[in-house]
């Protein structure tokens, strides 16, 4: 769907604008409904038995006792579920462990019952037979031959003989000769980096109700990101024909990636088919933070050469990735972006995707490249520092632009980076002074962006309104921004549209909410579908005006007789074409259905300022501004939303936010008290600046910019932190006791 | 599970003496209610004091401060002559939770919760609070320091409850600061905490002061030898620095997920320094 040539000219009337969202009075009075507000007759409490030990071979479960308390109706184990298919195998395994428990949480049983506190109650009375077996929780750890191994015959060909069998696969990318490359340069600073594993952190944990007839009929709902991936997967994993099981999303009280796979609806609808009643599911922020899917830890060797006139002549990093119990780490991602940003002769990645007993790692905003952009960033930054050199300008120097070959391999089209480059160079925020203490640093950050299978539907009533249906839960403003898309290409008023997020029943299959894909992919087929619509309404003003369709095009809002012969018209407006639509043929609408292509990459650059108090290793942030192409910004307020949002996540990712486990092999902090998310008064307002380089893959121009914004913060502050305090930090999160230990240890 | 909510001190008296089983008190409820809803207790019977006649007052007495049990941070943090006389515990309190929490979070309740990282235990202890406690032969009223035990653990005992606390006369030329690090900047618990209570003579110099560190040790506890480093000092530098030293060297915290033991032992005695220049800046000290 190439870029409309007038879109580069165009003046849009209701794109750009920035018009009060249409979920906000819901989500402000409390009407709205989320996961854990949906009902139904007779529901059951649903509770998950989860898994003390890290690493355990699962002997016996005995349920017989739980089954024996008045008001439980069912209890599920492993022996509930059939044979399933290869794809869903590891999905399955991580809703309920088979053989063994592979983390602390990881689901071994599960109970319904006619209330929460039965339901507590029969948990305990469930008898599990453990035999605990030595874990692994570190990625460096796990990938030594003698580390304890989780699967056995899982390794890929991709990976050397002799091996640890938690090493799954390895992945490389690259041209030149890193070597010759490295050569070349004055200085090469090579340095490993380590980041502890974090999560999503959104406010509503999972939560779901699940009904099954005993005709085999299936209604779910529940908080997702995806809920054709839910249907998907869960009809799969029970057996089910696709058709028969309808999914409805809730709203969604944040996903970031977490919410693109399921664990607990697979578990409710189980427990519904035993119990032959709704049962209903609810994750407590504990089950959360241990059972839900955090991102990859990880541990990444960096090679950068570079000249003392600031030209980097190679860039070579080795990054190990742990993505918990299941193989599927974000590595391949994160090597692929790592050196995205940059124009570079020598550039090689290599990436090793690591078992450990840790839960099965979910999707992260951007997932994989905020890691890597910390360890490549990091190194240029200490380069170009350390021959003096602007690092804003070091970054002018190497930077990708149209036509260069990225380090993954594809020859980038037209792209924004050297915008928000220049952008940050003549912005205020960097000539502004420092004081005593303060640091300040930038970065660049890269993503890929994704389009996908997106089907929407288009109704015009009778009275003029218009309805638009697409598949991809609200997470980031998707009403708004196609209803303004559709008022838009339709010339209505945004007010006269209303969007809503269909059931699986009602449209065809959407790719799950993730690429920060929908803004442009539903965008896409939401303006198509009105293209549609309004050669249907042009068709129905032809026919009245008795001339040829072709005579006829739609401006403004109306149908307009045009060209030689079409005769005069008065013009047909949207509202008096809906109103004769029956005696002209009957009901219009618009549909488009596409696997969309030509999402376009986006970058952005941050800087931050920061103060170290060197008496505690605490660190303030004083100051941030984000840099991003977004193509094409619908909606500026959302778009301005995701650079902050993205900024913050990160914020929290470099300063306090991990998984600590214990030599138990046990998380130590599932809670927000201990697992530290930024709050309010920890943040200064995030300055945003939006640029629009069109995406040529895009009729508006739109680019996704949900992701890109959570990848330079990490190294970004890691420099600004490392000039305050005086010391290179290169382990995330930078605690105030890891900082205060830096600066002792000098 | 039980749930009574008594008028008067005799009939919580006599509901706790009929209790065989759990027994949990409600005053604030921000620790109890968590503790619930995280399945970390399951009580036999909840007894709520807020209705008890006196439990929400804050009085005048003697010169100094009467605060019943079931007084929140809010209130506290309202009252601007508890404010002027007292401001370190005042800030120490404000200190937990949220604003939500403050409406609801107890002095009283702080202290029975047993936590070594309390915020405003180390500020009551620097200011000689005592704490009346209800019980079958009455009340009885005892110095803060004795109350809490350890972890969790108080030396009230299972017939017993807070009814109020006391916060002594101010003395002419004396104040009272309390700090506390945590990662963030507010919703969050105290890695290390630290109050100071001082008074000076006319010359300037201190006459008196109590030194408490929180989140170092197995319960809150005072450090003599830091109030003897900078009694009789102008707090000039060396005074600070021995102050410094006095709190690292009495902090045997431990390593765990909020911090390690040297980080902990390090900030204890940066708090010290700072949580006393502040006291010595409010009684009116010039260095």
């Amino acid at each position: 769907m190439a870029l409309d040539d007038r879109s580069k000219t165009r003046d849009f009337k209701v794109i750009g604008t920035r018009p009060v969202r249409p979920d906000g009075i819901d989500k402000v009075t409390g009407r709205a409904k989320f996961g854990a507000d949906a009902t139904a007759p007779g529901m059951l409490t649903g509770r998950v038995l989860r898994s003390p030990h890290p690493h355990a071979r699962i002997r016996r479960i005995d349920a017989s006792k739980a089954e024996a308390l008045p008001g439980v109706k069912a209890v599920v184990t492993r022996a509930d579920f059939g044979e399933v298919p290869e794809d869903v195998f590891d999905i399955l395994d991580n809703c309920m462990a088979g053989e063994k428990a592979l983390y602390d949480g990881h689901a071994v049983a599960a109970v319904a019952a006619s209330s929460p506190a039965v339901a507590k109650r029969a948990a305990k009375l469930i008898e599990v037979e453990y035999e605990p077996l030595p874990h692994v929780t570190d990625v460096d750890e796990a990938m030594k031959p003698e580390a304890p191994a989780l699967h056995e015959g899982r390794t890929e060909e991709t990976v050397p003989e002799g091996m640890s069998p938690n090493v799954i696969s390895r992945v490389q990318f690259g041209h030149g000769d890193i070597e010759a490359g490295l050569a070349q340069a004055d200085r090469v600073v090579e340095r490993t980096y380590r980041t502890a594993a974090t999560h999503q952190g959104y406010i509503e944990p999972h939560a779901c109700l699940a009904s099954m007839g005993p005709d085999g009929q299936a209604d779910l709902w529940c908080c997702t990101q995806g809920h054709y991936l839910v249907r998907n997967t869960c009809a799969a994993i029970l057996g089910m024909e696709q058709g028969q099981l309808r999914v409805t999303a809730s709203e969604i009280g944040g996903g970031f990636g977490g919410k693109t796979t399921v664990f607990l609806e697979p578990v409710a609808l189980a427990l519904s088919r035993k119990a032959g009643r709704p049962v209903k599911m609810v994750m407590s922020r504990s089950e959360v933070l241990r059972a839900s899917g955090p991102t990859a830890s990880s541990s990444v060797d960096v090679r950068i050469g570079m000249t003392k006139d600031g030209r980097i002549t190679a860039g070579f990093a080795e990054l190990r990735y742990q993505g918990g119990a299941y193989p599927g780490s974000p590595v391949d991602m994160g090597s692929m972006s790592a050196f995205a940003p940059y124009d570079l002769e020598n550039v090689r990645t290599v990436g090793w995707d690591i078992v450990t007993n840790r839960p099965k790692q979910a999707a992260y905003r951007a997932p994989g490249a905020p890691m890597a952009a910390f360890a490549v960033e990091s190194a240029i930054d200490e380069l170009a520092k350390g021959f003096g050199l602007d690092p804003l300008e070091v970054r002018l120097k190497n930077g990708a632009d149209e036509g260069t070959k990225a380090s993954y391999g594809p020859t980038y089209p037209a792209i924004g980076l050297m915008a928000t480059l220049e952008a940050a160079k003549s912005h205020p925020h960097w000539s502004a002074p420092l004081g005593k203490g303060q640091g300040r640093g930038v970065a660049c950050g890269f993503w890929f962006n994704f389009g996908g299978d997106t089907c929407v539907s288009l109704n015009i009533t009778p009275d003029g309104t218009v309805t638009v249906s697409e598949g991809n839960p609200d997470i980031g403003g998707s009403r708004a921004s196609m209803t303004m898309m559709a008022a838009e290409e339709l010339g209505i008023p945004y007010d006269q549209v209303r969007t809503i997020i269909a059931d699986t029943g009602s449209l065809g299959q959407n790719e799950v909410t993730d690429g920060s894909r929908v803004t442009f992919a539903v965008g896409l087929a939401t303006i198509e579908a009105a293209r549609n619509a309004k050669r249907e309404m042009c068709r129905r003003a032809a026919m009245v005006w008795g001339i040829d369709e072709e005579a006829v095009v739609w401006e403004d809002g109306a149908a307009r007789p045009s060209g030689p012969n079409a005769g005069e018209h008065p013009p047909m407006t949207l509202a008096e074409i809906a109103a004769i639509a029956s005696n002209t043929g009957g009901p219009i609408a618009g549909h488009y259905e596409v696997n969309a292509e030509g999402a376009g990459v986006s970058f952005a650059t941050h800087m931050v300022d920061v103060e170290v108090d060197r008496d505690t290793g605490a660190t303030k942030i004083l100051r941030y501004t984000v840099f991003q192409d977004a193509g094409k910004a619908v909606h500026p307020s959302y778009v301005e939303g995701q650079f902050q949002g993205g900024a913050v996540q990160g914020i929290g990712w470099a300063l306090n936010e991990e998984y600590i486990y214990g030599d138990d092999g046990v998380l130590q902090n599932p809670g927000f008290l201990d697992y530290r998310v930024p709050v309010a008064s920890d943040l200064p307002m995030i300055d945003t600046v939006i640029l629009e380089i069109p995406n040529p893959g895009h009729p508006y121009g739109v680019r996704g910019v949900g992701e890109t914004s959570i990848v330079p913060p990490l190294a970004a502050i890691a420099n600004a932190v490392s000039e305050a305090a005086g010391v290179r930090m290169t382990d995330l999160p930078m605690s105030p006791p890891r900082i205060l230990a830096a600066i002792e240890n000098g | 599970m039980r749930y009574e909510a008594p008028t008067t001190v005799d009939a919580a008296v006599e509901f706790l003496a009929s209790q065989s089983g759990d027994c949990h008190m409600l005053a604030g409820g921000t620790d109890l209610l968590v503790k619930l809803r995280s399945e970390m207790i399951e009580p036999d019977a909840i007894l709520d004091i807020k209705r008890i006649e006196g439990m929400k007052d804050i009085t005048a007495e003697n010169g100094g401060w009467r605060i019943g049990a079931a007084v929140s941070g809010a209130e506290m943090n309202e009252h601007e002559a508890l404010c002027a006389a007292w401001p370190g515990v005042v800030e120490a309190v404000g200190l937990i939770g949220s604003t939500q929490i403050q409406g609801r979070a107890t002095l009283a309740g702080n202290l029975c919760n047993g936590s070594p990282a309390a915020d405003s235990v180390p500020a009551m202890l620097a200011a000689d609070a005592i704490v009346r406690i209800a019980g079958p032969g009455g009340v009885r009223d005892v110095p803060v320091g004795e109350i809490p035990e350890g972890p969790g653990k108080t030396s009230l005992k299972a017939n017993e409850f807070i009814a109020s606390i006391f916060l002594p006369e101010r003395p002419a030329r004396s104040s009272d600061a309390y700090l506390r690090f945590i990662p963030r900047t507010e919703m969050d618990i105290a890695v290390v905490g630290c109050g100071v209570s001082l008074q000076l003579d006319e010359s300037g110099k201190v006459a008196r002061a109590r030194v408490a560190l929180g989140a170092v040790g197995p319960k809150v506890t005072l450090v003599p030898e830091a109030a003897t480093a900078i009694e009789g000092s102008t707090l000039d530098d060396a005074a600070q620095a021995a102050l410094t030293a006095a709190c690292t060297s009495a902090a045997s915290p431990i390593d765990d997920k909020r911090g390690t033991i040297a980080f902990r032992k390090h900030v204890a005695g940066v708090l010290g320094r700072r949580a006393a220049k502040i006291a010595f800046e409010r009684a009116g000290g010039a260095a």
